[in-house]
C-alpha cells in the first residue's frame, strides 16, 4: 500500500513523516543496513527538499511517498522549489571540498540507496532500497 | 547531565574535556545546531582546548551532524587545540569512510586510548 504524506517545509514535520516510514520498515523487518540506510537517505532527500528546494519557505510543501514491501521499499520526495541539476553538484569528497561542512547529502543518498533518480527539473527524488 | 543540554554528558579528566552523546537519536537535524553551539561553546571556553567526543551511545549519523562536527574541528584548530572522537559504530563509521571524514578526524576506538592521546 503506498503511502502519501504532504507536509509543511519544517523539520519537526519532516521527523514525524520519517518516524512513520520507518515504523512501515520496522515492521518488515528489514535488515540492520538496509534500516539504517533508509533513515539516513530519507531524512538526507527531506532535509534537501526543505532546506534547498523549498528554502523554509512555510507556504510550500513537501509530498513525501513511499511504498514498504517485503522486498523493497520505493520512497518519493518531491518539493515546490525550483529544483537543480544534480550531476553539477562538487564532489564533497575531492580534496579541495572535504572540510567544506555542506554538499554530502546526495552523495550520501546515492552511497546507501540501489537507485536513486531525480525528475528533470530536480524537484524530485525517487530512491528504492532493497531489503538485503 | 550537562545542565545547558541534557542529552550530552560533560566531564573533565584532567585539561581534557570529555563529552559523551548521550542518546542514540541525539543527532538528528533538529538537536544538531544546539550540540554545535553547545560544543563550540566548550571549545572556546579554552585557551588550548581538548576535547574527546564520545559517539558510544550514537546510532544515527546525517550530513548535518558531519557538518557541525567539521565546523567544531575547524575551530578546535584555530585554538590550536585538539579533538578526538572515540567510541564510532560500525555503520556510523561506514559514513565517515564514505565520506572521506575518516582522514579529517583523529578517530579512536575507546575513550580511554582518546583521553590518553590528549593527555
Amino acid at each position: 500500500m503506498e503511502t502519501t504524506v504532504v507536509i509543511p517545509s519544517n523539520l519537526s514535520a519532516a521527523h514525524e513523516a520519517e518516524k512513520a516510514l520507518l515504523d512501515a520498515v520496522a515492521q518488515c523487518r528489514y535488515s540492520e543496513a538496509a534500516t539504517f540506510a533508509i533513515k539516513l537517505a530519507v531524512e538526507e532527500g527531506m532535509n534537501n527538499a526543505i532546506k534547498h528546494g523549498n528554502r523554509f519557505d512555510a507556504a510550500k510543501k513537501v509530498t513525501l511517498t513511499y511504498k514498504v514491501g517485503q522486498d523493497r521499499t520505493v520512497i518519493t520526495i518531491a518539493d515546490e522549489g525550483p529544483g537543480f541539476h544534480p550531476s553539477a553538484l562538487p564532489d564533497p569528497t575531492a580534496d579541495e571540498n572535504l572540510e567544506k561542512p555542506t554538499g554530502r547529502g546526495v552523495m550520501l543518498m546515492n552511497a546507501y540507496m540501489d537507485e536513486v533518480a531525480y525528475n528533470d527539473k530536480g524537484n524530485q527524488v525517487r530512491m528504492v532500497k532493497n531489503n538485503t | 547531565m550537562d545542565q545547558e543540554h541534557p542529552r550530552l554528558s560533560v566531564t573533565q579528566q584532567g585539561d581534557v574535556t570529555v563529552v559523551k552523546l548521550a542518546d542514540r537519536k541525539i543527532l538528528d537535524e533538529a538537536s544538531i545546531a544546539q550540540i554545535g553551539d553547545r560544543l563550540q561553546g566548550l571549545v572556546d571556553k579554552q585557551p588550548d582546548p581538548r576535547m574527546v567526543l564520545d559517539f558510544s551511545d550514537v546510532g544515527h549519523m546525517s550530513s548535518s551532524a558531519l557538518g557541525m562536527l567539521i565546523r567544531l574541528n575547524k575551530r578546535v584548530r584555530e585554538k590550536k587545540g585538539r579533538l578526538r572522537l572515540c567510541g564510532i559504530q560500525k555503520p556510523i563509521y561506514e559514513v565517515f569512510v564514505i565520506t572521506r571524514l575518516n582522514e579529517i578526524f583523529d578517530i579512536t576506538e575507546t575513550p580511554d586510548e582518546a583521553v590518553r592521546s590528549l593527555s
